[in-house]
């Protein structure tokens, strides 16, 4: 009974075993408006069309793209686009806790759904119609955040695959600490916060494609949200161009010499 | 499970460009303005097997909620909470479209965004479902169904999900010193402690065009590059969704603060329409 409400269950609001804030520095150390670092890497995955492996500190994502190729299920493909398939997944060993079953629990049904809809307005679909390009997103290890590594995994994988689209997307989490703002929450803090507020952003577009929230916020608590949010975006979104042109770059010199 | 790219309805041609039109002049197809809700209609108490009832119209959308109380172990980390457990199901006499089966990712997804706003709002006190703290606790299991789909379904789910929680009472446990249930008296029933001020309900919007409607039909769902969804409790944002498109962030501030007050009228009329009479069940 009830087992997809006990793997994952938020105590959110309860005494945390170690202090969330402590003279404006958090459980590990960082300002509130710190982002932990980030490691990005394309092209982790030999048979994939395109891949990414990135880190939110101790939060590691694995994203591999297929396609666009054939639809295996006809009735799914669509006449004017591509379709695009998501999956979000928790390696058994990823938690902290213990083994999570490998089975898709409803809320990794759930964050597949949102990171699908966060990844299809950037996604040039109607470039490939009959055809579906699939997203695979590994957990491989977590501690908080990990819808939004994913997003950012994905969008390098996507770019990494060639795929147009119209713009590189970032994710970035925004908590409520203790009553403070904080940007990308930590496992305990995700855990023990008030809230937690996840963002997909195209930054180049200034548009938002994910945005969840759970816990209590003030009206003012959720446009200062989205304003951290914008700031963390535009730090992560430089570094993908980065990786993605110092992948691409070098082969262009390398014909010069 | 993968999640796929969807389908949308198909609308004619000539029918979009009339609703857009019409949209640009403030006006919706069933004559509505852009941030009016739907006829509201809530009935309670209408299934007689459930411990709480009710079904509610939101327009031609219906929708139905049983909850059934059990008597369960409370989890280690709140051994002095009960539990909620919300889940919902689009019936197959929903739409021409639904298929029997296992709830897919549309039905998880409000269930689980129906779910959070509750579960945040502070409107249910999780401790006064304590029997006997780490030992025993009432578990609420919401049972929400869809019987016929006319767009909005997350909105109309909130407003039955909480109508049942607001009929449902607790039967009387008589217990020995020890701690150990003797008996459940089902007879003997009193209601469930709950925050009339904190009462959470979600407000939906979707984007078409440049204009942002709320309580969208199935069409205006069908026709929207958008949609997002703000669980409001008193004063606060106790959940957002973001479910379909990409929205500004001054979308964003104009949405949630147009959430707070829709939130105010909508509330109103619940509170009004709660005060019926519970009825024998008729759809």
């Amino acid at each position: 009974m009830l087992l997809y409400q006990r793997i994952i269950r938020r105590i959110m609001g309860k005494q945390s075993p170690v202090p969330l804030l402590v003279n404006g520095r958090r459980s590990d150390g960082r300002l509130p408006d710190e982002h932990r670092p980030v490691r990005m890497e394309v092209g982790v995955i030999n048979n994939a069309e395109g891949s990414a492996l990135v880190a939110y500190g101790n939060t590691v994502i694995l994203a591999a793209v297929y396609g666009p190729r054939e639809v295996p299920q006809k009735h799914l493909e669509l006449p004017d686009k591509a379709i695009l398939r998501v999956r979000y997944h928790m390696t058994p060993f990823s938690t902290s806790e213990g083994r999570k079953s490998p089975t898709p629990s409803r809320r990794e049904i759930e964050i597949s759904k949102v990171i699908r809809t966060a990844l299809e307005p950037a996604v040039i679909l109607e470039r490939f119609p009959r055809t579906t390009i699939d997203v695979y997103i590994e957990v491989l290890q977590a501690d908080g955040s990990t819808r939004v590594t994913g997003i950012t995994a994905a969008s390098l994988a996507l770019a990494d695959a060639g795929i147009p689209m119209r713009d590189l997307l970032v994710g970035v989490s925004i908590g409520k600490v203790l009553s403070t703002i904080v940007v990308d929450l930590n496992q305990l803090e995700d855990q023990y916060g008030e809230g937690d507020m996840p963002f997909a952003i195209m930054y180049g577009h200034g548009l938002i494609t994910l945005m969840q929230a759970d816990g209590e916020w003030l009206p003012n608590e959720i446009s200062q949200s989205v304003e951290l949010a914008f700031k963390a975006a535009e730090r992560i979104y430089n570094m993908q161009k980065d990786v993605l042109k110092s992948k691409y770059a070098e082969p262009s010199v390398s014909l010069m010499t | 499970m993968l999640s796929v790219t969807q389908e949308k309805g198909v609308i004619p041609k000539l029918k979009q460009e009339v609703m857009k039109k019409m949209i640009e002049q403030g006006v919706r197809i069933d004559n509505r303005g852009l941030n009016d809700y739907r006829a509201l209609s809530i009935r309670v108490g209408v299934v007689r097997t459930a411990d709480g009832s009710s079904l509610v119209s939101l327009g031609n959308t219906k929708v139905m909620a049983g909850v059934k109380v059990e008597v369960g172990k409370p989890f280690e980390d709140t051994p002095d909470e009960g539990a909620l457990i919300v889940n919902l199901e689009i019936a197959p006499t929903a739409s021409p479209d639904v298929e029997p089966g296992p709830p897919d990712e549309n039905a998880i997804e409000v269930a689980r965004v129906v779910d959070r706003a509750i579960r945040h709002s502070g409107f249910l006190d999780f401790k006064s479902l304590s029997i006997v703290t780490g030992k025993h606790a009432w578990f609420l299991w919401v049972d929400v169904y869809v019987l016929n789909h006319d767009g909005n379904l997350v909105d109309a789910s909130t407003i039955t999900a909480v109508a049942a929680l607001m009929n449902t009472t607790l039967p009387k446990v008589e217990l020995d010193p020890a701690g150990n249930i003797l008996r459940i008296d089902r007879s003997s029933r009193s209601p469930l402690s709950l925050n009339m001020d904190k009462l959470p309900l979600t407000i939906t919007h979707v984007k078409i065009g440049n204009f942002l409607l709320v309580d969208p039909m199935r069409e205006e769902e069908d026709l929207s590059d958008g949609a997002y969804i703000t669980g409001v409790a008193g004063g606060s944002i106790v959940a957002i969704q973001k479910v379909t498109g990409a929205f500004t962030k001054d979308e964003v501030n104009y949405m949630v603060s147009n959430s707070i007050n829709q939130y105010i009228k909508l509330r109103e009329s619940i509170i009004n329409s709660m005060r019926n009479p519970p009825t024998d069940l008729q759809l």
